[in-house]
């Protein structure tokens, strides 16, 4: 199996990286949207914030590797069957995907560092803040958040329902080809 | 020793209405200056105290000094200046959790009577709290902190005064836990005579 993405397919690094972040960002969601409504007596009340925090700054690293890696690769051409309108409105997502998911990184990163503290990663590292005390920047950014992460998860879901419409209803190898790097040549 | 100004003040009143009228008159609080504070404090758990502030408000008020019950105050404070000094929790405050500042902007404070102590050095000011949509009569206990000119050409006066809320009476939806069922409102302002 190759690292790198090929003609016919994506490689390991890309397949990989694709599902840590499919991952993350829909176990960051969830988390996200169960911990804001905690009491404040909840065990998890601070600890799920935390872990939200840390796992949002080490994904933004992950996304920029990735994006970094996508324009460094060559991308597989288009399955033969899909027609132009499908080779653009992917290509459209994809982009917009990887922009929503800058935003909702920055405006996540900006809420907790709009009073000029740094966020603890895992005990692992300290992300400082970049703004200082910036007033009232908290809620501008906390609707940023909100708006893009909800876009962020209904594009994502839109993308894998094409996927999944592509392998049940076009019968052919576009998800396959996200699960599975072509063995090598 | 200020605080004997009120009594001396309330004294006046027996005597000619013209001497009274000195340091009567409406004072606008000192925003630009920012000689004015609105503080809260609410317990922690029980263990410590919370303290904030609202950063952004403004009021006047109307000393009658030979009749200083005949005084009033008003207050407009923005509610989404409030600031804890941690951005995350003034977020919080300002959600629908607490106090929902994007339905109810604002909050105020409109003085309907004042009650000088017996002893004229406080005073009860008794008026309608409006706070997240509602409308309740508080009392502020307020002292006179001092009065007189200020090295500008102007005339000042300063009181500060205080008053206990409690979160659900103004609908206020979190629970805190019970030792943190009520806050403490402070307020000092400096006012400049008009």
């Amino acid at each position: 199996m190759h690292l790198r993405n090929s003609g016919k397919g994506f490689g390991l690094v890309m397949v990989f990286l694709h599902w840590l972040v499919a991952v993350a960002i829909f176990g960051l969601f969830g988390l996200g949207y169960y911990m804001v409504d905690l009491t404040y007596y909840d065990d998890w009340y601070q600890l799920a914030p935390d872990i939200h925090r840390s796992v949002g700054v080490l994904l933004f690293g992950i996304v920029l590797f990735r994006l970094g890696w996508r324009l460094a690769d060559r991308l597989p051409a288009p399955l033969p069957n899909h027609s132009r309108f499908e080779i653009v409105a992917a290509h459209a997502a994809h982009w917009l995907l990887y922009i929503l998911i800058f935003v909702a990184s920055v405006s996540g990163y900006l809420i907790s560092t709009a009073d000029g503290s740094s966020i603890d990663v895992f005990n692992w590292f300290t992300l400082p803040s970049v703004t200082g005390r910036a007033r009232d920047l908290e809620t501008i950014v906390g609707d940023v958040h909100y708006w893009s992460t909800w876009a962020l998860v209904a594009l994502s879901l839109l993308h894998g329902l094409a996927a999944i419409k592509h392998h049940v209803i076009d019968k052919d190898d576009t998800l396959r080809r996200i699960l599975f790097p072509p063995p090598g040549h | 020793m200020r605080k004997l100004l009120i009594a001396s003040l309330a004294s006046l009143t027996l005597v000619a209405g013209a001497q009274a009228s000195e340091h009567s008159g409406t004072y606008a609080f000192d925003k630009k200056g920012a000689h004015q504070f609105i503080m809260f404090k609410i317990s922690h758990l029980g263990y410590s105290w919370l303290y904030g502030r609202f950063n952004d408000f403004d009021g006047e008020f109307v000393y009658d000094a030979a009749n200083p019950g005949q005084s009033s105050v008003e207050v407009t404070v923005d509610t989404a200046s409030v600031d804890s000094n941690h951005g995350e929790r003034d977020k919080h405050l300002r959600s629908e959790d607490f106090l929902h500042t994007k339905e109810y902007p604002e909050a105020s404070f409109k003085s309907k009577s004042v009650v000088v102590g017996d002893d004229g050095e406080e005073a009860e000011i008794i008026g309608d709290l409006t706070l997240r949509g509602i409308t309740r009569e508080v009392t502020l206990d307020a002292e006179m902190l001092g009065h007189g000119d200020d090295p500008w050409g102007g005339y000042r006066m300063g009181f500060e005064a205080n008053t206990t809320l409690r979160l659900s009476d103004f609908g206020i939806p979190t629970d805190l836990g019970p030792a943190s069922q009520t806050v403490e409102m402070i307020i000092s302002v400096e006012g400049v005579r008009q």
